[in-house]
């Protein structure tokens, strides 16, 4: 049995800077079947003029260079290229992206928050936007996205992750019902770095956000976590995708969702693609989801392609369930009433990951907002 | 003075008859056990009684101090003052024994517990039962041993001081010293004499460290044999090929 030298999967096959590569997704394709595209107001179409806004307020650790800058700086789209329509259009449409830059060995003494606040025009009109974030070789930072209010937004994030540095990553989508957001998270680790990732999707209409991690040296680690509550009539899609093509380097994706509501949609894609040269890989990609009442539904994928013998370690693992009777029964049988036990259990089931986030207001606040998503 | 009543009690699971009229009445005070082969129907008595979704009850009644339990919810029974030790409890991944356990005892009590008096409580029981103190940060159930399941079903149940305690084959899977430690928590459990105890159990081995008043043989779906301590020895020299016999 021989090995193919080009991954099977077609997700990945095309990569373009110019718009006129992509056909407007018809929903038959692989990458949209799942989408809702009616409901991306033209984001894929190329019919969201870019007369809305989404301002991006910068609270800056000290150590870090903040800078807006044009299309044409050097710095910009360097270290992806958009692989789907949207993240195309986004990249041809942005006027002003965010640069952020973690100087050489700099250790941030705090979080720099990027608040990304839609701000809809009456016309309902669509915004682009472009980030960089920029950490240089042995430095160390964490960066906080969050994104509020409303708005039709679709953008592509660049995390440049230098040799023997640390970069985390919380990404909030805390927006409010009616927005739709369409994002690319482009991570790029060089050699000995460590990139970790932190989604936390609760609002919105529809969030389509697709994380990405390459390795342009051996010795990177990628650890990405996700947390999504949601409900009736959401439609919340992640997209990961890691991408192997260098010897002895992790990764590590563990992806968690509860649905209620009629309608409430979760997908789910995990793509882990380990290549030829890519030996002694180490990867383990999961996705559970507790589905806690009919009408809803989760679709999840997880795809492992591996084209060489030599792996550390590749798994995946993917479960979607109700909540367990048992479970409810036990509690209950201690005297807990049935809406607090189901409290208890969700809460238990996201709270593992939820516990993970380092930043203490972020994970107060992802934990609140939990439960005011559960005691609806 | 507390009064578990059940009369006639008769329970289906899937169409399928299991309990085909059970009697018997537990006071304050009393520890009766219920022994019997394995399929008699002992599990599900107990399993019935404190309201599990998969039994269907098709006659009969549960009265606890005239409360008929079978009107209430798994939660309510248990907030009347039921407590059932599970034979398999189950692990609650991300659910906390103490977090759980203050959940319990706050549902239970109506009220907070204090929070200092509730560490004492829970510190005492542990030590009691000789359980790690780590144990309370632990997930509920989640990689336990047989033997640590066991000890904290009896750590939950002198914590909610029920008036009425089944415990469904706690005695299972245990070593002597683990069947000894479970045991004295038993004895000081009713030792009040203010609750009940409703042990199910196989072996006569947990009756030498636990003295029940009264004995029932449970086979077929119902009692058929009933009498005094000295009913569990005949059982244990003779073992339960008479009543499956007599009840096929």
């Amino acid at each position: 049995m021989g090995l193919n030298e080009k991954p099977l999967s077609t997700l990945h096959e095309k990569a373009s800077y110019d718009l006129g590569d992509f056909e407007v997704p018809t929903g038959r394709e692989e990458a949209w079947r799942f989408t809702p595209l009616s409901r991306l107001k033209g984001l894929h179409s190329g019919k969201a003029e870019a007369v809305g806004h989404v301002r991006v307020d910068v609270d800056a650790a000290p150590e870090v260079t903040v800078e807006t800058v044009g299309r044409d700086d050097a710095r910009v789209g360097k270290s992806f290229m958009p692989t789907d329509r949207v993240s195309a259009q986004a990249w041809n449409s942005f006027e002003k992206a965010t640069v952020i830059t973690v100087p050489r060995e700099a250790v941030t003494s705090k979080a720099t928050v990027l608040t990304l606040t839609g701000e809809p025009a009456g016309n309902g009109g669509a915004a682009y936007g472009h980030i960089v974030v920029k950490v240089e070789p042995l430095a160390e930072a964490v960066v906080v996205l969050d994104h509020r209010g409303s708005a039709v937004y679709a953008d592509n994030i660049e995390f440049v992750v230098g040799e023997g540095a640390s970069l985390k990553v919380v990404s909030l989508q805390d927006w409010a019902d009616d927005a739709v957001h369409v994002s690319h998270h482009h991570a790029q680790l060089a050699k000995d770095s460590t990139f970790r990732s932190f989604v936390v999707t609760l609002g919105g209409d529809l969030v389509r956000l697709s994380p990405s991690v390459t390795y342009t040296a051996p010795g990177g680690d990628a650890d990405m976590s996700g947390v999504y509550f949601v409900d009736a009539g959401q439609h919340l899609e992640h997209r990961l995708l890691v991408d192997h093509s260098q010897p002895n380097c992790k990764s590590n994706v563990d992806y968690r969702g509860a649905l209620q509501g009629e309608a409430a949609h979760a997908v789910w894609i995990g793509d882990v693609i380990i290549r030829v040269e890519a030996e002694g890989t180490d990867t383990y990609e999961l996705n559970r989801n507790l589905i806690l009442t009919d009408g809803a539904r989760a679709d999840s994928v997880p795809n492992l392609e591996i084209l060489t013998g030599e792996v550390a370690g590749a798994g995946h693992a993917s479960a979607s369930g109700r909540l367990d009777d048992e479970h409810i029964f036990y509690l209950q049988a201690r005297g807990i009433p049935h809406d607090e036990a189901r409290r208890l259990v969700v809460r238990g089931f996201l709270g593992q990951l939820i516990e993970k986030i380092e930043i203490d207001e972020i994970r107060e606040r992802v934990l609140g907002a939990l439960e005011a998503e559960l005691s609806r | 003075m507390s009064t578990l009543e059940i009369r006639d009690l008769q329970v289906a699971v899937e169409d399928k008859e299991i309990l085909r009229g059970v009697n018997l009445t537990v006071k304050s005070g009393q520890t009766h056990a219920i022994m019997g082969p394995n399929g008699s129907g002992k599990s599900t008595l107990a399993y019935a009684i404190a309201g599990h979704p998969k039994y269907t009850i098709t006659g009969g009644q549960v009265l606890l101090d005239g409360v008929d339990l079978l009107e209430l919810s798994v939660d309510e029974r248990a907030r009347a003052g039921l407590f059932l030790a599970m034979q398999y409890p189950v692990e609650v991944p991300g659910v906390s024994v103490s977090n759980f356990l203050r959940s319990a005892v706050t549902a239970v009590r109506g009220e907070a517990p204090k929070l200092r008096e509730f560490a004492k409580d829970l510190k005492g029981g542990m030590d009691a039962l000789s359980i790690d103190p780590a144990f309370a940060q632990r997930n509920l159930n989640e990689g336990f041993s047989g033997g640590e399941k066991k000890r904290h079903e009896i750590l939950q149940m002198e914590l909610l001081k029920p008036k009425i305690a089944v415990l469904d084959e706690t005695d299972s899977g245990l070593d002597v010293d683990a069947l000894r430690v479970v045991s004295e928590g038993i004895n000081r459990f009713r030792s009040s004499g203010e609750t009940g105890v409703l042990l199910i159990t196989h072996y006569t081995r947990i009756l030498r460290y636990v003295t029940p008043d009264h004995v029932h043989v449970f086979a077929g779906g119902r009692i058929v044999e009933e009498g005094g301590p000295e009913l569990a020895e005949k059982l244990e020299a003779e073992g339960y090929e008479q009543y499956t016999k007599a009840s096929a």
